[in-house]
């Protein structure tokens, strides 16, 4: 062949290869997954905003703010309970408690701190009981917190006799909570912003967050490390049941009142959804904040969309479903496991 | 050599996980009526070879034939078709259900109508094989000794009438009596024209099973020789590839203050330990699997507290109720499972090398990620880790790098006892002999280390002192001049010769 030719491809090379290298480093530090989330929001953004171009207008666009908030919130949490390698199914359950605990509370004393107060209380006492029941009664994660899941809705309809409680319409901080604004953003965003803040820097920054990795990972060898496992797990439990019970709060100040269920069944769902759609694996010991929180606004839009476009709610439901199933999917087949068996 | 057919024959079989080669090109003849052994080193590709035999992994490159014809197994099930069991060294036994039950269990055929007949073909099975004595068709699963269990593993196999047997190191469960059985089993499958591998680390019982045997060597095929050909030393030289002398480094150092002292310790696991271990001494605990010498280190490192008896750190008593309470005495445990127990293998060299001492290198909460980092190099270059950087996941790291890494970790924490339990099981020639010039360097750093291995060579090449368990005892303690395996051996397998 002429020699031209290949130095001319030599000269190339070095410019060529130092792009890749580039570009190599921008995805390692994103991640695949990110990268992969961005260009999902991407499409799906394009394609509804396509369709109908009611969804790029403000107002549209701090509905999908609004309503991914609580989710947003339940989502973060349940990426840590699963990177320290546990689930918490009863994550809805609590909110829709705390919910209905805040409204009471504030419709017995009037003061919108004690209601808060109250009911963030009454969330991490449900974190105490899912971990309590975890460590010292051997009950696997998903089987504690499915029962839990059962008994504090119990517990939510027996204190509210199974109905909106309360009045919170009125009072200024429950309006500010739901309807306030911040800088021009919600104050709803702004709740879910510090707390996923929180929570990444105490993950990616603190021993706390790095001793969750280790014991996600490999809970002998954290032990034989000497980290107290059993400390983490009942504390990741009641960080859950606190957040839980914030996002509980959120729903009392959008609704105006208590709910027991509406508002908060099914959250759990989402919530580990946005979750496994991030990247945090479901054996434990990897995920991030960041993910979860790509995951959450690709959700919050796909739901916005899809009622914008006047999709079935029930379709709504399947699609939810299908999201969860590929999400696992796709982390088994990256990790390569053989297919043979019950998944590990 | 007389002419025989041959059954199996593997060729050029290569398999890598990740960067770690466990075989390169490997050769395997296996003949109609003929016993072939298959000899290495702990981690020469033994087991991985007969994991691809019996269809667990598939080689990357090379070819498996039987009787001429090339086959390729995707699942266990494929090599049984094809009439090639392999016995496993750690049976799977279904603990609920009888002895009949487990060995006909996937292959019941009509037995599942009647459990009569079950019973019945169980025991003409037992009788057939010679186990009538030491099993019985009815016993359940749970109550089965380990001897038992591996004989209904062995079972389970010659039910099926293969036609090629390959055994994992039967011998390492079982006992006198029963390794008598065995081998008139195996000349039985000889006298039927059944083809058989037997993989042992036992001299005694390769010159007497088999007919030819081939080595391997950090997953490399080394050769193949008829047994009348070879010798004890030959074959020595064959797995270990140099001379020992020049493998081990150990040059005793000068002895300080008793680190560590048990007295008459004991628990669930073992009792009446008494040991000692000082400041630049390198001690060797031998003795068989099952001995109670991992449960003896982890009652050490605090993972099962004691409920007899004392520890002493330095002469002081120390309350060791937990391993964090270890840590605090000073003491650095690498467990033996590498991977299950000791590494987070998600995550960087920096993080598991940060483990232990992370509070050290943070400010209230917050790591420093700067020391840490500073750490993390700091050992990649004295234990000579090989690695793209400190930020590379463990689990990319070859086996030797992966315990350079738990040794990082420890070392971190200026330990004044490390607790080594099998520190080169699985891991290269050339790590193995870097392992034990760390550990010949941290004597002479005052450091007392207490080891635990399987591999007698290994204990003989690095001990300056040795304790010999057996039965979750101490049996026996020999200063190093007079240690000899078979005096090591002797001790391991029968606790009476000296209490």
């Amino acid at each position: 062949m002429s020699t031209t030719g290949t130095t001319a491809a030599r000269t190339t090379e070095p410019g060529r290869a130092e792009n890749t290298a580039a570009l190599k480093r921008i995805v390692g530090a994103v991640g695949v997954q990110n990268i992969s989330l961005i260009i999902a929001i991407a499409i799906v953004v394009a394609v509804i905003g396509f369709q109908n171009p009611l969804f790029f207008t403000v107002p549209n666009l701090r509905v999908i703010g609004t309503a991914i908030a609580v989710v947003g919130l339940l989502a973060v949490v349940q990426t840590i309970v699963i990177i320290l390698g546990a689930l918490d199914i009863s994550v809805g359950s609590v909110a829709g408690l705390t919910s209905v605990a805040s409204a009471m509370i504030f419709t017995s004393t009037s003061s919108a701190v004690l209601g808060v107060l109250g009911a963030v209380a009454i969330g991490i006492v449900c974190g105490l009981i899912n971990g309590l029941i975890i460590v010292f009664g051997r009950v696997n994660p998903v089987i504690a917190t499915l029962a839990t899941l059962a008994a504090f809705k119990g517990v939510a309809q027996l204190v509210s006799d199974g109905r909106a409680q309360g009045y919170t319409g009125a009072d200024p901080f429950f309006v500010f909570l739901a309807r306030g604004t911040l800088l021009g953003v919600p104050t709803l965003i702004w709740v879910l912003v510090l707390v996923a803040v929180v929570a990444h820097v105490v993950l990616r920054y603190s021993t706390i967050g790095r001793n969750i990795y280790a014991v996600g990972g490999n809970n002998i060898a954290s032990r034989l490390g000497g980290i107290n496992i059993n400390r983490y797990i009942i504390g990741v439990y009641m960080v859950t049941g606190a957040v839980a019970a914030i996002a509980g709060v959120l729903i009392t100040a959008r609704t105006g009142s208590g709910q027991p269920i509406s508002g908060s069944e099914g959250l759990e769902l989402q919530a580990i959804t946005a979750a496994a759609l991030g990247g945090a694996a479901l054996k434990g010991g990897k995920g991030a904040i960041a993910g979860t929180i790509l995951a959450v606004i690709l959700l919050g839009v796909l739901t916005n969309g899809m009622t914008l476009l006047g999709v079935n709610t029930f379709w709504q439901n399947v699609a939810q479903g299908v999201l969860l199933v590929v999400a696992v999917i796709i982390q088994q087949l990256r990790s390569g496991e053989r297919r043979i068996g019950i998944p590990g | 050599m007389t002419h025989t057919t041959m059954a199996l024959r593997a060729t050029g079989i290569t398999k890598n996980f990740g960067p770690v080669k466990a075989l390169r090109g490997v050769e395997l003849e296996l003949h109609r009526g003929r016993v072939t052994a298959l000899m290495g080193e702990n981690g020469a590709g033994k087991s991985t070879l007969l994991k691809i035999l019996n269809g667990d992994f598939k080689p990357d490159t090379g070819q498996l034939l039987i009787d001429g014809r090339p086959v390729d197994f995707s699942d266990p099930s494929d090599a049984r078709a094809a009439g090639l069991r392999v016995i496993a060294q750690e049976p799977e036994i279904i603990e609920a259900v009888s002895v009949a039950e487990n060995i006909f269990v996937g292959n019941l055929g009509s037995l599942r109508f009647s459990r009569n007949a079950l019973i019945r073909r169980t025991r003409e099975e037992l009788t057939r094989w010679g186990f009538d004595r030491v099993l019985r068709a009815e016993t359940i699963g749970s109550e089965l000794s380990p001897a038992q269990r591996q004989i209904v593993e062995i079972m389970r196999a010659v039910v099926s009438r293969p036609q090629i047997i390959c055994f994992d190191e039967p011998t390492s469960s079982l006992g006198d009596e029963e390794v008598a059985l065995l081998f008139a089993l195996i000349r039985q499958l000889q006298a039927d024209g059944i083809a058989v591998a037997y993989v042992s680390h036992r001299m005694a019982e390769i010159f007497q099973l088999a007919d030819t045997i081939t080595v391997l060597r950090d997953g490399a095929f080394v050769g193949t020789k008829e047994v009348a050909e070879t010798t004890h030393d030959e074959l020595v030289r064959m797995m270990v590839g140099r001379d020992l002398d020049q493998f081990f480094h150990r040059d005793p150092a000068p002895l300080g203050e008793t680190v560590l002292a048990l007295e008459a310790v004991g628990n669930q696991h073992v009792s009446g330990i008494d040991i000692e271990v000082r400041a630049g001494e390198v001690v060797g605990i031998a003795g068989l699997v099952g001995a109670g010498r991992s449960e003896l280190m982890k009652t050490i490192a605090g993972d099962f507290p004691i409920t007899e008896g004392r520890i002493s750190i330095s002469g002081k008593q120390v309350a060791i109720k937990q391993p964090s309470d270890s840590i605090r005495a000073g003491i650095g445990f690498a467990p033996e499972e590498r991977k299950a127990e000791a590494l987070l293998l998600q995550r960087s060299v920096r993080d598991n090398a940060a483990l232990v001492v992370l509070k050290s290198l943070s400010r209230w909460i917050f790591v420093n990620s700067r020391a840490e980092k500073a750490l993390a190099q700091d050992y990649i270059t004295r234990l000579r880790i090989r690695t793209p950087s400190a930020e590379q996941l463990v689990g990319n790291l070859s086996g030797g790098n992966q315990q350079k890494v738990v040794l990082a970790r420890w070392l971190a924490t200026k330990p004044k006892l490390l607790l080594l339990d099998e520190p080169t099981r699985g891991i290269d020639v050339g790590a193995k002999s870097e392992i034990y010039a760390i550990i010949d360097e941290l004597a002479h750093q005052g450091v007392a280390v207490l080891v635990v291995s399987s591999e007698l060579p290994e204990v003989l090449g690095i001990s300056d002192r040795i304790y010999v368990m057996a039965e979750g005892r101490i049996s026996g303690e020999l200063p190093r001049a007079a240690a000899t395996e078979e005096r090591i051996l002797a001790l391991a397998m029968n606790e009476e010769v000296s209490a």
